[in-house]
């Protein structure tokens, strides 16, 4: 379960090696693009520890709603352990309210649900796409402890420094000398996505597998499955 | 019942071996208006009469949606029936957390039996005011169950509870054998003909004062108000205004 890799000594304990460090960094590597009436929430299905994987496919995306996927990347467990409470919370929001929580809503909450675990944070970094109230394509992306904010994209997990930069300037087209930045399609989103996972599998050994997308759109919410490299 | 010297607290028996305050909240049960509850092989269907107060007032909601596969109709005490409600929510959800799977049916009643009980063996404590017919489809199958104050709960093919459910209760006994196979549209008109038989001499279900609540073995708990209803109402039997007898069973002779 806790190999010696993971193993935090100067933390927990003394010389002796033992000592039990509550956090495991499964790897993997989510995505999420906002359009102008669309969201895509991509994440790869690996979960691995240290030089080992432990699933092949498991996923790290997530329904909540008909309009809201979440997806993280970090600790497997807490990720896990988090979308089931926040599952539970918003069972009651729809029991309370007879209607479904907005996305922004769901963003709030997840804020605090993070930052009331301050002191021994969710290990992950979280992503949450969807389409807000007015049918926009949204993300909110967290770090471990709540804080967060709206955007047009965002790369999370082990391959985030490979896939950020080339989201920054082929969604936003940031950095380009040119004139018109228009906002992207679907198909052009959903060709980003894929070309940089395939791509971050390449050079980053906790990515591959298999890739699954979440499409967010008005009418509700479709999944699309692709392979990875298993290397 | 009158008044007498073994009914002030719970915890008296009468010189009868009865507990008076156990009795007196399940009067408040029969106080409340009528809910009716009957299934078939593939569905359970609540019906009730929904109250209001005045021609201003807005009518009481009698029917509660507690998980996917599990539902409510009450009658009695409304707020007694609020704190119900959110403690079988809550054991649905742990349910699903902790097992994986919906809360089976008999597992919740049970529970809301063992905790109305509580009420009825501790001093200073009352009794919830709230008859609960309780309607779900678990991995056993669909299934209805009536929950007392007295913390006793039992299965039926067909209940009613609530102001005047004794006439609820004699049309469900003549039909009930034809439930079993009965469509799902035919059980909704066995169930608002036997609540129609509980209105006042004036009085008949309409889209205001009706609810509906329905699940099966692939339909989600639902309740159907307002015009959503129409359909269902056009089911009802037409009969005319002082008979009590309703359309299929022959006239009684003088």
């Amino acid at each position: 379960m806790n190999s010696t890799a993971f193993c935090d000594n100067t933390l927990t304990s003394g010389p002796t090696g033992h000592g039990f460090y509550p956090y495991e960094a499964n790897g993997g590597t989510a995505v999420a693009i906002a359009g102008e009436d669309f969201c895509v929430v991509a994440s790869d299905t690996r979960q691995s520890n240290g030089y080992l994987i432990n699933a092949r496919y498991s996923p790290k995306a997530f329904k909540m709603s008909d309009k809201a996927v979440l997806a993280n990347s970090g600790f497997a467990a807490d990720g896990n352990a988090l979308v089931r409470r926040l599952g539970q919370r918003m069972q009651w929001y729809r029991h309370s309210h007879e209607k479904e929580m907005s996305i922004t809503a769901l963003a709030q909450l997840l804020s605090n649900t993070l930052y009331y675990k301050r002191f021994f944070p969710y290990y992950t970094q979280v992503l949450l796409g969807g389409i807000d109230e007015n049918g926009v394509g949204v993300v909110f992306s967290f770090d471990p402890v709540g804080s967060y904010g709206s955007e047009i994209c965002r790369a999370a997990g082990t391959a985030a420094a490979l896939i950020q930069p080339f989201l920054d300037n082929q969604v936003e087209l940031k950095n380009m000398q040119i004139g018109e930045k228009p906002r992207l399609s679907l198909d052009r989103a959903l060709c980003i996505a894929k070309d940089a996972f395939t791509s971050a599998t390449e050079r980053d050994i906790y990515t591959g597998d298999y890739l699954e997308i979440y499409i967010i759109k008005g009418d509700g919410v479709t999944i699309e499955n692709y392979p990875l490299k298993k290397d | 019942m009158f008044r007498n010297q073994y009914d002030n607290d719970i915890s008296t028996w009468s010189p009868q071996g009865r507990i008076h305050q156990v009795e007196y909240a399940l009067e408040a049960v029969k106080q409340g208006s009528a809910a009716v509850g009957l299934r078939s092989n593939t569905h359970v269907v609540l019906l009730a009469l929904k109250r209001s107060s005045g021609e201003l007032a807005s009518y009481q909601k009698k029917l509660t949606i507690i998980d996917d596969h599990l539902g409510i109709a009450i009658a009695g005490l409304t707020s007694d029936a609020r704190v119900l409600s959110n403690f079988m929510r809550t054991e649905a959800m742990k349910s699903k957390v902790i097992y994986g799977r919906p809360l089976p049916i008999f597992r919740i009643v049970s529970a809301i039996g063992d905790k109305a009980q509580v009420n009825t063996q501790n001093y200073g404590r009352r009794p919830y005011g709230v008859g609960l017919l309780v309607a779900g489809y678990d991995e056993t199958g669909p299934h209805l169950y009536e929950c007392a104050p007295s913390g006793n709960f039992f299965e039926y093919y067909a209940m009613s509870i609530g102001a005047r459910s004794q006439s609820a209760k004699t049309y469900l006994e003549r039909y009930y054998e034809s439930f079993a196979e009965a469509s799902l549209d035919e059980l909704v008109r066995h169930g608002l003909n036997a609540l129609r038989d509980t209105l006042q001499q004036d009085k008949e279900l309409n889209m205001d004062n009706c609810s509906i609540g329905i699940v099966g073995a692939d339909c989600k708990f639902k309740i159907v108000e307002g015009d959503e209803l129409k359909r269902y109402l056009s089911l009802l039997d037409n009969v005319e205004m002082g008979d009590t007898v309703q359309g299929q069973a022959p006239m009684d002779t003088e």
